[in-house]
């Protein structure tokens, strides 16, 4: 018996989880894998060259194709001027020595920094140049400093969490509304809420112009703060589809103890809807986050900008500091990101309920 | 004296519906003052000459004569249609593929996943400027990637010919909102669908097409209405590339992006409000369009049950 298993053991080259599955879903996995693995080095490859070159200096960034790892010429200075440094073969050995001269014929004058009178003619191809790794963290504070971080961070901030506020505010009591009560028309209502989904925004979006103006808004953060208050329909609709799956019996025992429809909301409903609101709560995050027309067409004043706006006149006036500009994109980029880590779970069942439950 | 919620005079029912309109009433007054009035005002608005600072000028349909004798109006019509004929259509079906592949039962399935869909929550200034530089013909990297396959890349956003399809590409590097989505519907087949499917000696291909495909339908359906909607309101990449011009030689000059340099640029609002009415009538009928078409696509569980 022992001796059976052990055999069968041998003939078979896969570890023991392998049991059972056939050589064609093997190959069929490991396609899905490969194919997977590409893909996500497609999408990772943007990310790399934007870290990279964020923390790239002038030189680097003139490099011409551009290299995904940010590394310089090694030099040394020589009678006051910054010479390159090569990794050289003289007589069979090898050293590093300073270019100093280019001659014709694709060759140069090296010479070795130690011994500098001696100078050796070579062809510059056959020589290797020799980089290290240099990396410009620096680059990050001059950023944020010279596009005035701080004060487009606060701004920022600002509009995202009181419009969150606002949102959660209005949207839980709509939700509300549409999923515990019945009433004459409000199903036509749900129905209208729904439909300005679809509703493209440039149709209301001029009045809405003009009446913040009229009211003395335009330039102050209060028309990306204040409609908050009155609720959107995709937010609405996940806290009502969440909202309807809260078992009814909870409302009715509070009801016998004589709790009023508003507490039941406070004490019963938005205790149980939690991760709906954290669900609402990340999106709204990241849409006020990366919003850019409505900062756009209602903040003038560098004052009042938001990251977003702040991020692209900053790029229009000065595109030649791509350093700077990519590593002031990198701290944009971050808290969605770290956000998202945090997070994944409730963010990805949020886009599955809003998305398919309709 | 005004009944109030609590009086005893009111019925059960009563009192119900006015705790649901006073709860709605947000939402109900928002719409009011954000939504109807503004559409209306925008209607009005679109009979008319108005720079914001003198009141509105009643013009009749001159700004509708307008629209159809300019030819920028068309052509930002052309530049948008042009995008959302291969950018819609690309984006769907990529982002499905890679649903799919992301719905099979492999180890570290959770590792990918999280890749795929990173892109889709930083969409904005940032990641414009990023593939502005990605696609730079000098300094960017998309171009000697190319040419270690012998491909000489264009000047992609420099070249009228290439601006368009270069944000498409851009377009396709987040797509992973749209897969989540796949992905949930994908996971939503009932599986006893497939074994019914193995018994009767389908094969992997005859499993998608007869069963993946046509239960996946509502999903497509869903996503191609918010992409149709999505693309037409097309603005925050094409104006941070641009500065806002719509350039090179105004190949970029999407249909949004016209409409905002007549409304704050020059502050033609009326006959911005013109554009914006066309543009909702014009996505409103393509809309009704493909649901209608819908009937004979998308299939739902519902009709399982019906017959």
């Amino acid at each position: 018996m022992t001796h059976m298993t052990k055999s069968r053991w041998r003939s078979n080259p896969f570890p023991r989880w392998f049991a059972g599955i056939s050589g064609q879903t093997l190959l069929f996995k490991s396609i899905t894998t490969l194919v997977l693995a590409a893909g996500a080095g497609i999408i990772m490859i943007p990310f790399l060259y934007l870290l990279s070159t964020s923390v790239k200096d002038r030189d680097q960034l003139r490099q011409s194709p551009p290299l995904l790892i940010p590394i310089a010429a090694t030099t040394v200075e020589i009678n006051g001027q910054d010479e390159p440094l090569y990794q050289v073969t003289v007589d069979g050995q090898s050293r590093e020595m300073a270019l100093i001269k280019n001659r014709p014929g694709g060759k140069g004058l090296f010479i070795d920094p130690a011994t500098p009178d001696q100078t050796h003619e070579l062809v510059i191809a056959q020589q290797t140049p020799l980089r290290h790794l240099e990396i410009h963290w620096e680059n990050y504070p001059e950023a944020l400093r010279q596009m005035k971080f701080n004060k487009l961070l606060i701004n920022t901030l600002l509009v995202t969490f009181l419009g969150m506020a606002g949102m959660l505010f209005s949207c839980s009591l709509v939700a509300y509304g549409f999923s515990r009560f019945r009433a004459p028309w409000l199903n036509v209502l749900f129905i209208l809420l729904l439909s300005t989904i679809m509703l493209p925004s440039q149709v209301r979006l001029l009045p809405t112009y003009v009446l913040f103006n009229k009211l003395g808004w335009v330039d102050t953060l209060l028309p990306l703060i204040v409609p908050q208050f009155f609720a959107n329909a995709y937010d609405v609709f996940l806290l009502r589809q969440f909202f309807m799956t809260i078992p009814l019996e909870l409302d009715d025992a509070a009801k016998i103890d004589g709790a009023s429809p508003l507490q039941i909301l406070a004490y019963i409903i938005l205790p149980q809807a939690r991760p709906a609101l954290i669900a609402v709560a990340i999106f709204h995050f990241l849409y006020a986050w990366n919003d850019f027309y409505e900062p756009l067409i209602y903040l003038h004043s560098p004052e009042h900008w938001t990251l977003a706006v702040g991020l692209q006149t900053f790029n229009a006036l000065y595109a030649v500091n791509t350093n700077y500009i990519m590593a002031a994109s990198v701290v944009m980029i971050l808290p969605p990101i770290i956000l998202y880590f945090l997070a994944q779970r409730i963010f990805t069942q949020g886009v599955v309920f809003t998305g398919i439950k309709g | 004296m005004q009944p109030s919620l609590e009086s005893p005079r009111l019925s059960l029912a009563r009192r119900e519906s006015l705790w649901a309109y006073a709860f709605i009433a947000p939402w109900t007054i928002g719409f009011i003052i954000f939504t109807i009035g503004p559409m209306l005002a925008s209607l009005f608005f679109s009979f008319t000459e108005y720079d914001i600072v003198s009141a509105p000028k009643w013009i009749g349909l001159r700004n509708y004569i307008n629209l159809i004798h300019d030819q920028l109006f068309w052509h930002s019509l052309g530049v948008t249609f042009k995008y959302a004929v291969i950018a819609l259509p690309l984006g769907l079906v990529v982002s499905y593929m890679i649903a799919v592949l992301l719905n099979q039962k492999i180890s570290g399935i959770n590792i990918w996943r999280t890749v795929y869909f990173v892109p889709s929550v930083i969409a904005g200034v940032a990641v414009a400027l990023l593939w502005g530089r990605i696609f730079d013909p000098k300094f960017g990297i998309l171009n000697p990637f190319l040419a270690q396959f012998g491909i000489k890349g264009p000047g992609w956003l420099s070249d009228p010919q290439w601006a368009v399809p270069a944000l498409v590409i851009m377009s396709l590097w987040s797509v992973g909102g749209n897969v989540i989505i796949y992905l949930a519907g994908l996971q939503g087949v009932p599986t006893d669908l497939y074994d019914a499917a193995k018994v009767d000696g389908a094969t992997a291909w005859q499993r998608f097409r007869h069963v993946t495909l046509p239960m996946t339908t509502p999903v497509i359906f869903y996503n191609l209405i918010l992409g149709l909607i999505g693309t037409f309101q097309y603005f925050t990449e094409v104006y941070v590339l641009t500065n806002g011009s719509g350039n090179p030689a105004r190949a970029t000059l999407f249909y949004n992006l016209y409409l905002y340099q007549n409304a704050f640029k020059y502050f033609h609002m009326g006959y911005a409000s013109t554009m914006a009415w066309v543009l909702f009538i014009i996505v409103l009928g393509i809309t009704l369009l493909i649901f209608r078409s819908s009937d004979t696509w998308v299939y739902y569980e519902g009709q399982l049950r019906g017959r």
